[in-house]
């Protein structure tokens, strides 16, 4: 039993989890704001029909959202050495998760009736207003259980951070282990925080879900 | 630059090696989620609680925890006391990934069988169906098309997890992508090249995976045949046909 979980080492590694789970929680809260304003604008260029514009759109969208996001952390981050880690952390992340955003505002888009756009174009609305007042608010309304999957799946990518030296949660549990010649209270207990909040958030998601279907 | 394409073609063959490792971690981890993720989905339809209650926290438990934590607890924790269990690293990164993805596909199975129209049940079970002869025949050939483009995008979010392997010593994709850089010292020109032969493979694998679901779409009598699709000559449109 001593050989297989020690509770010391597990109160002492405890303090510093807690500490990287803050990280973690505000990389997601960060990435997930720049992906959901960003993946908007997308959705709303590659809507726009003017190929010269949703053509090298489409492409960056298509080529972020099939590499890796490991590959793309490291290299920013060997790119931008003048700005800290956690920040173009928090933006490689967001920029990812935008491109999958996009693609929920997109259906949301076109889930939206056809006699929306029509009422609008016969109240003589422009188009800015057409968007805001009308569009939106109804496609956005959609996109909220997408919107919240994407940051549960986000929180459980925060630990590819640890690879471009941020300690979150996962690499506090790392730096311990390492320390300590103990991973398995460190790993597990990080495994057990991570899902400690991320099955709350999914039920939370799902209720969600049920509201507004 | 042409330095730098130079010292490329020469790590051609390491390139084409780590490539194969990303390959077999991509086939290795899909086949083991599609196999998990049927004995998942199924068990968690099933009647009995004692079948229905597991297959969830399996499927809660790996869907919530992270990809990293997972393929690091293999790799570093399993070896340990009082375990001694000690995988090949390869081992370690199909496990994981299999187990991961497996869990969401598994979701994408129950989810699909589910919406095949209970009419459909009842009409096998009228027909005096066993319930293997049931599934078999007739539910999954039209779940079927309903999984294919999820499992498309959960196959290419699996190659992408792929590059983690790097961290448990495997020497993929990613870690050739480190190599290049290393011998043209220069960031930009490696990462490019790298993240295209990602997106290459990416790509490919979209590919294959539209064929399929095509293939599948017209086995239930939903869309041309596989073979309309990829022939060169536009399809003859034939008014006078009309399908039932």
């Amino acid at each position: 039993m001593n050989d297989f979980w020690n509770w010391d080492h597990a109160a002492a590694v405890f303090p510093s989890l807690i500490k990287g789970l803050g990280v973690t929680v505000l990389a997601t809260v960060i990435g997930m704001v720049i992906a959901a304003i960003l993946g908007l604008l997308v959705a709303v260029v590659r809507r726009s029909g003017v190929r010269a514009v949703t053509w090298p759109v489409g492409f960056l969208v298509e080529f972020i959202r099939s590499t890796p996001l490991l590959v793309q952390l490291v290299f920013a981050n060997l790119l931008f050495t003048q700005f800290p880690s956690l920040a173009v952390g928090c933006a490689v992340l967001g920029i990812h998760y935008a491109t999958y955003m996009s693609e929920v505002y997109r259906a949301g888009i076109d889930a939206v009736p056809k006699g929306q756009w029509e009422a609008a174009v016969a109240l003589d609305l422009p188009r800015g207003r057409t968007w805001r007042d009308v569009i939106l608010p109804q496609a956005i309304r959609n996109t909220l259980p997408g919107l919240g999957n994407y940051a549960i799946s986000m929180f459980k990518e925060t630990p590819f951070l640890a690879f471009i030296y941020v300690v979150e949660m996962y690499a506090a549990a790392q730096a311990y282990g390492g320390g300590n010649f103990r991973y398995m209270e460190a790993i597990t207990l990080a495994g057990l925080l991570f899902l400690l909040v991320s099955y709350p958030t999914s039920l939370l998601v799902r209720r969600m879900e049920n509201r507004l279907a | 630059m042409s330095d730098n394409l130079q010292i490329l073609v020469d790590l051609l063959p390491r390139l084409g090696e780590g490539v194969l490792v990303t390959l077999e971690l991509t086939v290795g981890g899909a086949v083991l989620a599609l196999l998990v993720a049927f004995v998942l989905g199924l068990a968690g339809r099933a009647r009995t609680r004692w079948a229905r209650v597991p297959s969830r926290v399996v499927v809660e438990f790996f869907r919530g925890t992270s990809l990293v934590v997972q393929i690091f607890w293999l790799y570093y924790v399993l070896p340990l006391p009082p375990f001694y269990v000690e995988l090949d690293p390869l081992a370690c990164g199909i496990i994981a990934l299999g187990l991961n993805y497996g869990a969401y596909a598994a979701e994408v199975v129950r989810g699909s069988i589910n919406a095949v129209p209970t009419g459909q049940w009842e009409a096998a079970t009228a027909l005096d169906m066993g319930p293997v002869h049931r599934l078999r025949r007739v539910i999954l050939p039209q779940a079927w098309p309903l999984m294919m483009p999820l499992f498309t995008n959960l196959l290419i979010q699996l190659v992408k997890g792929s590059a983690l392997a790097t961290y448990v010593s495997l020497h993929d994709l990613n870690f050739f992508i480190g190599e290049l850089r290393k011998g043209t010292t220069e960031t930009v020109f490696a990462y490019t090249v790298g993240l295209l032969v990602y997106f290459a493979i990416a790509y490919a694998l979209t590919l294959v995976m539209n064929a399929l679901e095509a293939r599948a779409k017209n086995k239930v009598g939903q869309g041309p045949s596989l073979r309309e699709v990829l022939r060169l000559t536009p399809p003859r449109v034939d008014t006078a046909e009309v399908r039932p």
